[in-house]
Protein backbone atom coordinates (compact mmCIF):
# COMPACT_ATOMS: atom_id res chain seq x y z
CA UNK A 1 0.00 0.00 0.00
CA UNK A 2 2.66 2.53 0.81
CA UNK A 3 5.12 1.15 -1.98
CA UNK A 4 2.09 1.91 -4.29
CA UNK A 5 1.62 5.71 -3.30
CA UNK A 6 5.70 6.34 -3.21
CA UNK A 7 6.48 4.97 -6.57
CA UNK A 8 3.18 6.10 -8.16
CA UNK A 9 3.07 9.43 -6.66
CA UNK A 10 7.06 10.16 -5.34
CA UNK A 11 6.59 14.28 -6.78
CA UNK A 12 4.09 15.52 -4.71
CA UNK A 13 6.62 14.23 -1.53
CA UNK A 14 9.67 15.90 -2.93
CA UNK A 15 7.70 19.26 -3.59
CA UNK A 16 5.87 19.44 -0.40
CA UNK A 17 9.46 18.53 1.09
CA UNK A 18 10.67 21.84 -0.84
CA UNK A 19 7.89 23.63 0.56
CA UNK A 20 8.76 22.93 3.96
CA UNK A 21 12.05 23.69 4.10
CA UNK A 22 11.28 27.10 2.47
CA UNK A 23 8.21 28.04 5.41
CA UNK A 24 11.13 27.37 8.13
CA UNK A 25 13.66 29.39 6.18
CA UNK A 26 10.77 32.23 6.44
CA UNK A 27 9.82 31.42 10.27
CA UNK A 28 12.92 30.32 11.87
CA UNK A 29 15.62 32.79 10.71
CA UNK A 30 16.33 35.96 11.91
CA UNK A 31 17.76 37.94 8.93
CA UNK A 32 15.36 39.79 6.36
CA UNK A 33 17.04 38.61 3.84
CA UNK A 34 17.11 34.90 4.77
CA UNK A 35 13.24 35.43 5.12
CA UNK A 36 12.94 36.48 1.19
CA UNK A 37 15.17 33.64 0.20
CA UNK A 38 12.86 31.21 1.96
CA UNK A 39 9.45 32.59 0.73
CA UNK A 40 11.37 32.64 -3.17
CA UNK A 41 11.86 28.77 -2.02
CA UNK A 42 8.49 28.50 -0.85
CA UNK A 43 7.01 29.90 -4.25
CA UNK A 44 9.16 28.05 -6.54
CA UNK A 45 8.25 24.62 -5.09
CA UNK A 46 4.47 25.82 -5.72
CA UNK A 47 5.22 26.25 -9.08
CA UNK A 48 7.16 22.70 -9.84
CA UNK A 49 3.76 20.74 -7.98
CA UNK A 50 1.28 22.12 -10.33
CA UNK A 51 3.65 21.71 -13.32
CA UNK A 52 4.44 18.00 -12.27
CA UNK A 53 0.88 17.66 -12.06
CA UNK A 54 0.47 18.13 -15.80
CA UNK A 55 2.39 15.90 -16.92
CA UNK A 56 0.66 13.24 -19.22
CA UNK A 57 3.05 10.02 -19.62
CA UNK A 58 3.91 9.54 -23.38
CA UNK A 59 2.77 13.16 -24.13
CA UNK A 60 4.75 15.61 -26.47
CA UNK A 61 5.36 19.43 -26.05
CA UNK A 62 1.54 21.51 -26.66
CA UNK A 63 3.00 22.55 -30.00
CA UNK A 64 0.32 21.27 -32.72
CA UNK A 65 1.87 18.99 -34.92
CA UNK A 66 0.75 18.30 -38.71
CA UNK A 67 -0.07 14.26 -37.55
CA UNK A 68 -2.51 13.87 -34.60
CA UNK A 69 -0.26 13.12 -31.14
CA UNK A 70 -0.98 13.31 -27.40
CA UNK A 71 -0.47 16.58 -26.06
CA UNK A 72 0.72 17.70 -22.24
CA UNK A 73 -1.84 19.71 -20.64
CA UNK A 74 -1.04 23.17 -21.57
CA UNK A 75 -3.53 24.89 -18.85
CA UNK A 76 -1.02 24.89 -15.90
CA UNK A 77 1.87 25.82 -17.91
CA UNK A 78 0.02 28.90 -19.13
CA UNK A 79 -1.12 29.44 -15.40
CA UNK A 80 2.29 29.18 -14.14
CA UNK A 81 3.58 31.65 -16.25
CA UNK A 82 1.53 34.28 -14.77
CA UNK A 83 2.54 32.93 -11.21
CA UNK A 84 6.21 33.71 -11.97
CA UNK A 85 6.38 37.16 -12.85
CA UNK A 86 4.20 38.07 -9.90
CA UNK A 87 6.79 36.24 -7.86
CA UNK A 88 9.31 38.30 -9.35
CA UNK A 89 7.15 41.27 -8.96
CA UNK A 90 6.67 40.21 -5.08
CA UNK A 91 10.45 39.64 -4.45
CA UNK A 92 11.75 43.09 -5.85
CA UNK A 93 9.03 45.13 -4.07
CA UNK A 94 10.57 42.65 -0.74
CA UNK A 95 14.14 43.37 -1.24
CA UNK A 96 13.55 47.31 -1.99
CA UNK A 97 11.70 47.60 1.58
CA UNK A 98 15.00 45.73 3.31
CA UNK A 99 17.04 48.06 1.46
CA UNK A 100 14.86 51.16 2.81
CA UNK A 101 14.90 49.33 6.18
CA UNK A 102 18.80 49.18 6.11
CA UNK A 103 18.88 52.55 5.46
CA UNK A 104 16.78 53.70 8.23
CA UNK A 105 17.70 51.37 10.88
CA UNK A 106 21.22 50.22 9.93
CA UNK A 107 20.69 46.93 10.58
CA UNK A 108 18.89 44.06 9.16
CA UNK A 109 18.44 41.75 12.19
CA UNK A 110 14.66 41.30 12.90
CA UNK A 111 15.00 41.41 16.84
CA UNK A 112 16.92 44.62 17.02
CA UNK A 113 14.65 46.40 14.36
CA UNK A 114 11.80 45.50 16.73
CA UNK A 115 14.20 46.89 19.46
CA UNK A 116 14.88 50.33 17.75
CA UNK A 117 11.58 51.09 16.26
CA UNK B 1 49.98 40.81 -3.27
CA UNK B 2 50.01 42.68 -6.36
CA UNK B 3 46.18 43.12 -7.39
CA UNK B 4 45.83 42.69 -11.30
CA UNK B 5 43.36 45.21 -12.66
CA UNK B 6 43.29 45.11 -16.54
CA UNK B 7 42.85 40.99 -16.87
CA UNK B 8 38.64 40.36 -15.99
CA UNK B 9 37.70 43.76 -17.44
CA UNK B 10 39.67 42.62 -20.96
CA UNK B 11 37.92 39.34 -20.89
CA UNK B 12 34.52 40.62 -19.69
CA UNK B 13 34.90 43.27 -22.68
CA UNK B 14 36.00 41.11 -25.33
CA UNK B 15 33.00 38.50 -24.23
CA UNK B 16 30.54 41.21 -23.52
CA UNK B 17 31.36 42.87 -27.02
CA UNK B 18 30.85 39.50 -28.99
CA UNK B 19 27.35 38.11 -26.98
CA UNK B 20 25.69 41.10 -26.37
CA UNK B 21 24.57 41.85 -30.41
CA UNK B 22 23.85 37.83 -30.30
CA UNK B 23 21.56 38.38 -27.22
CA UNK B 24 19.66 40.75 -28.66
CA UNK B 25 18.81 39.61 -31.89
CA UNK B 26 17.89 36.56 -30.49
CA UNK B 27 15.64 37.92 -27.94
CA UNK B 28 14.30 39.56 -30.93
CA UNK B 29 13.50 36.33 -32.52
CA UNK B 30 11.64 34.47 -29.86
CA UNK B 31 9.32 37.82 -29.47
CA UNK B 32 8.56 37.18 -33.57
CA UNK B 33 8.25 33.42 -33.07
CA UNK B 34 5.81 33.36 -30.62
CA UNK B 35 3.39 31.96 -32.39
CA UNK B 36 5.23 29.14 -34.29
CA UNK B 37 7.07 27.77 -31.68
CA UNK B 38 8.39 27.96 -28.39
CA UNK B 39 8.54 31.68 -27.05
CA UNK B 40 6.02 34.43 -26.29
CA UNK B 41 6.55 37.91 -24.60
CA UNK B 42 7.65 37.34 -21.19
CA UNK B 43 10.24 35.06 -22.22
CA UNK B 44 11.31 37.30 -25.02
CA UNK B 45 11.13 40.43 -22.74
CA UNK B 46 13.89 38.76 -20.13
CA UNK B 47 16.29 37.96 -22.96
CA UNK B 48 16.56 41.55 -24.19
CA UNK B 49 16.89 42.83 -20.40
CA UNK B 50 19.75 40.54 -19.81
CA UNK B 51 21.76 41.83 -22.59
CA UNK B 52 21.52 45.47 -21.65
CA UNK B 53 22.51 43.87 -17.75
CA UNK B 54 25.74 42.30 -19.88
CA UNK B 55 26.42 45.28 -21.21
CA UNK B 56 26.26 47.86 -17.77
CA UNK B 57 28.01 45.09 -16.17
CA UNK B 58 30.81 45.09 -18.92
CA UNK B 59 30.76 48.53 -19.57
CA UNK B 60 29.39 50.69 -16.63
CA UNK B 61 26.76 52.33 -15.99
CA UNK B 62 27.44 55.56 -17.80
CA UNK B 63 27.62 53.92 -21.02
CA UNK B 64 24.15 51.94 -20.52
CA UNK B 65 22.82 55.44 -19.74
CA UNK B 66 23.26 57.26 -22.52
CA UNK B 67 21.11 54.58 -24.52
CA UNK B 68 18.64 54.05 -21.67
CA UNK B 69 17.84 57.19 -20.06
CA UNK B 70 15.68 57.13 -16.91
CA UNK B 71 12.59 58.66 -18.84
CA UNK B 72 13.16 56.67 -22.01
CA UNK B 73 12.85 53.17 -19.98
CA UNK B 74 9.80 54.68 -18.31
CA UNK B 75 8.05 55.58 -21.87
CA UNK B 76 8.95 52.20 -22.78
CA UNK B 77 7.46 50.65 -20.51
CA UNK B 78 4.14 52.88 -20.71
CA UNK B 79 4.26 52.58 -24.33
CA UNK B 80 4.01 48.40 -23.97
CA UNK B 81 1.01 48.57 -21.51
CA UNK B 82 -0.96 51.32 -24.17
CA UNK B 83 -0.38 48.98 -26.85
CA UNK B 84 -2.25 45.72 -25.31
CA UNK B 85 -4.92 48.01 -23.70
CA UNK B 86 -5.27 50.00 -27.46
CA UNK B 87 -5.62 46.45 -29.00
CA UNK B 88 -8.93 45.85 -27.07
CA UNK B 89 -10.15 49.18 -27.42
CA UNK B 90 -9.80 49.00 -31.09
CA UNK B 91 -11.79 45.33 -30.33
CA UNK B 92 -14.76 47.51 -29.06
CA UNK B 93 -14.64 50.20 -31.69
CA UNK B 94 -15.05 47.87 -34.89
CA UNK B 95 -18.23 46.15 -33.06
CA UNK B 96 -16.86 43.43 -30.92
CA UNK B 97 -16.43 43.00 -27.03
CA UNK B 98 -13.21 43.68 -25.36
CA UNK B 99 -9.84 41.95 -26.60
CA UNK B 100 -11.99 40.22 -29.21
CA UNK B 101 -9.43 39.69 -32.14
CA UNK B 102 -11.45 38.47 -34.47
CA UNK B 103 -13.53 41.54 -35.71
CA UNK B 104 -9.94 43.58 -36.46
CA UNK B 105 -10.22 43.91 -40.75
CA UNK B 106 -6.18 42.56 -40.53
CA UNK B 107 -6.65 39.55 -42.72
CA UNK B 108 -8.94 37.52 -44.15
CA UNK B 109 -10.62 35.45 -41.99
CA UNK B 110 -10.97 35.70 -38.22
CA UNK B 111 -8.76 33.09 -37.72
CA UNK B 112 -5.95 35.15 -39.43
CA UNK B 113 -7.00 38.50 -37.76
CA UNK B 114 -7.07 36.92 -34.64
CA UNK B 115 -3.27 35.38 -35.71
CA UNK B 116 -2.11 39.21 -35.88
CA UNK B 117 -3.50 40.83 -32.83
CA UNK B 118 -1.85 37.97 -30.80
CA UNK B 119 1.53 39.27 -32.42
CA UNK B 120 0.78 43.04 -32.23
CA UNK B 121 -0.18 42.06 -28.09
CA UNK B 122 3.36 40.44 -27.93
CA UNK B 123 4.83 43.38 -28.98
CA UNK B 124 3.07 45.12 -26.08
CA UNK B 125 4.06 42.14 -23.46
CA UNK B 126 8.10 42.51 -24.33
CA UNK B 127 8.39 46.03 -24.53
CA UNK B 128 6.95 46.73 -20.83
CA UNK B 129 8.84 43.11 -19.45
CA UNK B 130 12.50 44.51 -20.77
CA UNK B 131 12.15 48.01 -19.33
CA UNK B 132 10.60 46.79 -16.59
CA UNK B 133 13.32 44.28 -15.69
CA UNK B 134 16.08 47.36 -16.83
CA UNK B 135 14.68 49.93 -14.40
CA UNK B 136 14.44 47.14 -11.57
CA UNK B 137 18.54 46.35 -11.94
CA UNK B 138 19.13 50.38 -12.44
CA UNK B 139 17.39 50.45 -8.84
CA UNK B 140 18.72 47.71 -6.90
CA UNK B 141 22.08 47.74 -7.58
CA UNK B 142 23.32 51.59 -8.00
CA UNK B 143 21.07 52.42 -4.87
CA UNK B 144 19.12 55.18 -6.89
CA UNK B 145 21.08 57.05 -8.88
CA UNK C 1 13.07 28.78 22.00
CA UNK C 2 11.57 30.12 18.69
CA UNK C 3 14.11 27.55 16.68
CA UNK C 4 12.27 24.73 18.59
CA UNK C 5 8.73 26.51 17.73
CA UNK C 6 9.56 26.59 14.41
CA UNK C 7 10.77 23.03 13.38
CA UNK C 8 7.56 21.80 15.48
CA UNK C 9 5.53 23.88 13.11
CA UNK C 10 7.45 22.85 9.87
CA UNK C 11 7.03 19.13 11.11
CA UNK C 12 3.39 19.71 11.74
CA UNK C 13 2.71 21.03 8.27
CA UNK C 14 4.47 18.52 6.35
CA UNK C 15 2.33 15.88 8.33
CA UNK C 16 -1.24 17.38 7.27
CA UNK C 17 0.29 17.95 3.62
CA UNK C 18 1.47 14.57 2.87
CA UNK C 19 -1.39 13.48 5.00
CA UNK C 20 -3.37 14.95 2.01
CA UNK C 21 -1.05 12.83 -0.70
CA UNK C 22 -2.97 9.46 -1.46
CA UNK C 23 -6.15 11.73 -2.93
CA UNK C 24 -4.22 12.97 -5.76
CA UNK C 25 -3.86 11.46 -9.49
CA UNK C 26 -0.69 9.78 -10.41
CA UNK C 27 2.05 11.27 -12.52
CA UNK C 28 0.93 11.29 -15.63
CA UNK C 29 -2.27 9.99 -15.29
CA UNK C 30 -4.08 10.56 -18.66
CA UNK C 31 -7.50 10.19 -17.05
CA UNK C 32 -6.96 12.92 -14.49
CA UNK C 33 -10.35 15.06 -14.24
CA UNK C 34 -7.79 18.75 -14.65
CA UNK C 35 -7.14 16.86 -18.44
CA UNK C 36 -10.70 16.90 -19.39
CA UNK C 37 -12.52 19.87 -18.32
CA UNK C 38 -11.73 22.78 -20.96
CA UNK C 39 -8.52 21.87 -22.24
CA UNK C 40 -9.58 19.21 -25.26
CA UNK C 41 -11.88 22.59 -26.26
CA UNK C 42 -8.65 24.72 -26.64
CA UNK C 43 -6.47 22.48 -28.30
CA UNK C 44 -8.76 21.95 -31.03
CA UNK C 45 -9.64 24.99 -31.11
CA UNK C 46 -6.08 26.46 -31.45
CA UNK C 47 -5.67 26.46 -35.50
CA UNK C 48 -8.98 27.20 -36.35
CA UNK C 49 -10.11 30.36 -34.11
CA UNK C 50 -6.87 31.47 -33.10
CA UNK C 51 -5.05 30.80 -36.29
CA UNK C 52 -1.74 29.88 -34.16
CA UNK C 53 0.25 26.32 -33.58
CA UNK C 54 1.81 27.44 -30.32
CA UNK C 55 -1.39 26.46 -28.41
CA UNK C 56 0.56 28.35 -24.55
CA UNK C 57 0.68 31.71 -26.65
CA UNK C 58 -3.15 30.65 -27.85
CA UNK C 59 -4.14 30.12 -24.62
CA UNK C 60 -2.44 33.09 -22.59
CA UNK C 61 -3.28 36.27 -25.52
CA UNK C 62 -6.54 34.50 -26.93
CA UNK C 63 -8.68 32.81 -24.47
CA UNK C 64 -7.15 33.86 -21.53
CA UNK C 65 -6.10 37.61 -22.50
CA UNK C 66 -8.20 39.16 -19.66
CA UNK C 67 -5.65 37.62 -17.18
CA UNK C 68 -2.58 38.74 -19.47
CA UNK C 69 -3.62 42.83 -18.86
CA UNK C 70 -3.60 41.95 -15.59
CA UNK C 71 -0.69 40.60 -15.12
CA UNK C 72 1.12 43.04 -17.19
CA UNK C 73 -0.28 45.63 -15.35
CA UNK C 74 1.52 44.02 -12.09
CA UNK C 75 4.78 43.68 -13.24
CA UNK C 76 4.41 47.91 -14.33
CA UNK C 77 3.17 48.25 -11.05
CA UNK C 78 6.02 46.75 -8.96
CA UNK C 79 8.74 48.79 -11.19
CA UNK C 80 6.98 52.04 -10.05
CA UNK C 81 6.71 50.80 -6.54
CA UNK C 82 10.66 49.75 -6.47
CA UNK C 83 11.30 53.52 -8.28
CA UNK C 84 9.10 54.86 -5.57
CA UNK C 85 11.11 53.30 -2.54
CA UNK C 86 14.50 53.90 -3.61
CA UNK C 87 15.31 56.84 -5.60
CA UNK C 88 16.48 59.70 -3.96
CA UNK C 89 16.72 62.41 -6.61
CA UNK C 90 14.00 63.60 -8.93
CA UNK C 91 15.25 66.17 -11.28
Amino acid sequence: MIQDIIFAKYNYIIYITLMTIGFYGMIGKRNLIKKLIGMSIFQYSIFLFYISAADVSGGTAPILLKEPAVYVNPLPHVLILTAIVVAVSTLAVGLSLAIRIHREFGTLDEDKIIELS
Amino acid sequence: MKPEPETNDIILRTGASIMVPLILLWGLYVLIHGALGPGGGFQAGVILAAGFILYTAAFGLGETKKILTMKRVLLLASTGLLIYAGVGVLAIIFGGSFLEYGVLPLGHSPAESSKYGIEMVEVGIGLTVMAIMVSIFYDIAFNGE
Amino acid sequence: MRRYLAVLSCALFWAILVYGVPDLPDLGDPDAPSHKHVVPEYIEGSYKEAGVTNIVTAILANYRGYDTLGETTVIFTAGITVMLLIRRKWK
